[in-house]
């Protein structure tokens, strides 16, 4: 059985919460069990946001993820605080113009994305989070076309259906990294 | 010939109100108004914590039970679900102006279009005369022995007055119930407010400053001598909104 | 099989009870259960329902006694400081035997306490929360699912046996979303209740909603019969998921997010060759007493893992008749144990230890 658990990391307002949606649906479309759980607090924007997938063969038991195999860091405190959460032979996603240091530990595989600078000029400046995706499906070998688009018609409104495209662009974009 | 007769909207079930209280005339006035506009089988009253609470035995119509003050909550749980439903609280001043100020408060700002009939006698009653929010300044109660001193625990508080000055309601009028001419007053006013609501007009309150012989520790009559002298220079009969009347001024 | 869609499981109460046939809602915002109201206020006025931002959570429970009254399926919902609120509308709908839906989404305590997911009112929960001698249906989600499903059985049960019911989650269950079916949901058919207070029409006495009865001999009648419904109750409709049970000599009893911490650890200690199973309260009252009984004959020792500072490893120890030792396996406050944690009480435990 093959559980892949995920933690996304960062500022509010980054896309958190929504690339982890993104993620479980692309699971859920796939045929796989799936979780998602948002670490909740008082803050509204800009505060810290957090968010556990857990995609599974099987059934999910706990849907927290405390020791991710995926450690998504849009930010130097959440690579701060998790970067020894992460399982050995796990994988660090950072978001290197956020994020000035290395990844200390040398029994992961850590990857580092200028995400929120390709965004910028890319012109798409909030869809860092779904740069830094594109290049996790990458590596992970799971960028199903196919499944991606389903995905995304689920998590993006129909009134925001021309943002799909964008979305689309922005995973690309970040494969290509 | 019949001359007089209960109302159909009062059960034969003998009231436990003290003798002289006035609770038993406002029962009668809100019987037959039911009677009169013929909606005892639609009605659900709604009977509060207090000397009427239990006035479910007293009202023909279907009745409910309500928590100390949370009448108007229940009122408007059973509105929403019925809105074809007549739907009345029938309260006492430490029911609606103490704990219960907030469900009150609300359900007229909501403009909830349900008919509350008030009854402010100024002392806790059932649990044998303490202090109410409306006790007068300087009345003597269980728990006020050297007279309410507004220092201490402040000022009465004039329930259709304050409810004015919301933009709520629909009808707010204060009468009583100690002269003939003023029993014939207050129907008017309890049958308005219960007209309004089959209207779909919104929130009635009519307030009836009754008496309390018992623990107001007078005999009847000067029970209700007492009204007009205490309570009704703090407490001025009238009618505080009457918003069709003013509409109709409007356009005049 | 219908669609799966990914819903809170906040969501998933909400939807869950508008196809149980609830069209009244009323509440107050309060994390972390906010979802639920924010979903009513969406869905209610277009499918012809009320949805009411209550004035305090006293009025909304009172609310929900006005339209129970009236013989409509009806729910608010809170989270814990909230519900204690709700604790004289619990009692009130208790004493006049009326239907309706409560759900806590937990968070830590006491006073204001945090936000954070907690387990620590299965005390108010199991025992009633207000004042005299009563209970409530307590069900415990342990699923977005869990949640769909068990909204719509509480409505069932309330309207069988004219009492309330509780959907006690928590935080966690509350935020997270996982995939949900409910298209497969099925509502059974609404008893009469003749007893609602709709009006006489003038064709039969007057029906009175009343928990006041002055003369002790007839409120004790009362209190009876309630018990005897209670006990028949407990009897058949107790409900528990069991896990690995057959084998296990020892049991970890958890509910709702404790228990699913707990699958992982106990599958954990399965592959050190622990014989660990795991016993799911479904229903916290009435309390699957029996499941116990029967595993207190062959576990040598069971732990309650819970989101408190020990609630339900009372019923747990009452339920095994104190023939086997229940230690306690804990996190409070808005922390939740983590699965490592309730692996070294597992092995502690195999170990011999408490």
């Amino acid at each position: 059985m093959k559980t892949t658990q995920f933690l996304f990391s960062g500022f509010g307002g980054q896309g958190i919460l929504f690339a982890g949606k993104f993620l479980a649906y692309k699971g859920l479309i796939e045929g796989k069990q799936v979780s998602w759980l948002p670490s909740y607090g008082p803050e509204m924007r800009g505060g810290t946001a957090s968010c556990s997938v857990i995609v599974s063969d099987g059934a999910v038991g706990s849907p927290i993820v405390s020791k991710p195999d995926v450690l998504v860091a849009m930010n130097l405190p959440s690579l701060d605080r998790f970067e020894n959460a992460v399982v050995p032979g796990g994988m660090i996603f950072a978001d290197s113009t956020l994020i000035g240091r290395k990844v200390a530990r040398d029994d992961v595989k850590a990857f580092y994305v200028p995400a929120t600078q390709l965004a910028n000029e890319n012109g798409y400046p909030t869809l860092a989070n779904m740069i830094l995706l594109g290049k996790i499906l990458a590596e992970l070998g799971e960028f199903d076309e196919d499944s991606v688009n389903a995905a995304l018609s689920k998590v993006i409104s129909a009134k925001h259906a021309d943002m799909k495209e964008v979305n689309l662009n922005a995973l690309h974009s970040g494969m290509a990294q | 010939m019949v001359v007089f007769k209960k109302p159909h909207a009062l059960t034969d079930a003998p009231f436990h109100y003290c003798p002289g209280c006035t609770h038993g005339i406002v029962h009668r006035l809100v019987a037959e108004v039911i009677d009169e506009l013929g909606i005892e089988g639609k009605t659900i009253g709604i009977a509060p914590v207090g000397c009427s609470v239990m006035a479910y035995n007293y009202f023909n119509c279907d009745m409910i039970e309500a928590a100390h003050g949370r009448a108007p909550a229940v009122a408007t749980g059973v509105k929403r679900a019925n809105p074809d439903n007549i739907v009345f609280t029938y309260q006492g001043d430490g029911d609606l102006a103490s704990i219960g100020m907030a469900e009150t408060v609300h359900s007229a700002a909501r403009n909830e279009n349900i008919t509350i009939i008030f009854i402010n006698n100024a002392i806790y009653g059932m649990t044998g005369g303490q202090m109410a929010p409306t006790s007068l300044p300087g009345q003597v109660t269980q728990t006020s022995p050297y007279g309410r001193d507004v220092k201490a625990c402040g000022y009465p508080i004039r329930v259709c007055e304050m409810l004015s000055e919301l933009e709520g309601p629909e009808y707010l009028e204060r009468v009583t119930v100690n002269s003939v001419p003023n029993i014939r007053k207050a129907k008017k006013a309890i049958k308005k407010a219960f007209q309004n609501q089959i209207e779909g007009k919104g929130f009635s309150l009519v307030e009836v400053i009754s008496s309390c012989p018992t623990n107001w520790g007078m005999t009847p009559q000067a029970a209700l001598k007492w009204i007009d002298e205490k309570m009704i220079p703090y407490y001025p009969l009238g009618v505080y909104k009457d918003r069709s009347a003013e509409k109709k001024e409007e356009n005049a | 099989m219908s669609e799966k869609v990914l819903m809170k499981g906040n969501e998933a109460i909400a939807e869950a009870a508008i196809i149980a046939g609830c069209r009244h809602y009323f509440g107050y915002p309060i994390t972390p259960q906010t979802e639920i109201a924010a979903y009513m206020a969406k869905k209610m006025p277009k499918i012809g329902g009320t949805f009411l931002q209550a004035e305090s959570e006293i009025a909304a429970i009172n609310m929900v006694y006005g339209v129970s009254s009236a013989g409509l399926r009806v729910m608010t919902s809170s989270s814990s400081p909230g519900v204690s609120l709700k604790g004289e509308g619990l009692s009130y709908l208790a004493g006049a035997d009326l239907p309706a839906l409560i759900v806590n989404v937990q968070r830590g305590g006491p006073g204001l306490g945090g936000i954070q997911p907690s387990q620590s009112d299965y005390f108010q929960a199991t025992r009633g929360g207000g004042h005299g001698d009563y209970h409530m249906i307590v069900l415990a989600p342990a699923s977005v699912q869990e949640m769909a499903e068990l909204t719509v059985k509480g409505f069932e049960l309330a309207d069988t046996y004219r009492m309330t019911s509780m959907i006690l989650a928590d935080g966690t269950m509350g935020q997270m979303m996982e995939p949900v079916a409910l298209d497969d949901l099925r509502v059974n058919p609404m008893p009469a209740k003749p007893w609602a207070t709709t009006g006489t029409g003038m064709k039969r006495p007057h029906n009175i909603v009343n928990s006041l009865f002055l003369q002790p001999e007839e409120l004790e009648k009362f209190n009876f019969e309630r018990y005897e419904r209670y006990a028949r109750i407990e009897e058949t409709e107790a409900l528990a998921e069991e896990y690995l049970m057959d084998d296990a000599e020892i049991a970890v009893a958890a509910f709702g997010i404790a228990a699913r911490v707990s699958k992982n650890a106990i599958d954990e200690a399965r592959k050190m060759g622990i014989k660990v199973g795991l016993i799911r309260p479904i229903t916290l009252w009435p309390f699957p007493k029996a499941v116990f009984r029967k595993a207190a004959d062959h576990v040598k020792s069971m732990i309650s893992v819970e989101l408190s500072m020990g609630q339900m490893i009372e019923d747990v120890r009452l339920a095994a008749e104190c023939r086997v030792p229940v230690s306690l396996c804990n996190r409070a406050g808005g922390m939740i144990p983590s699965p490592d944690q309730v692996l070294a009480a597992i092995v502690s435990a195999a170990k011999g230890g408490h």
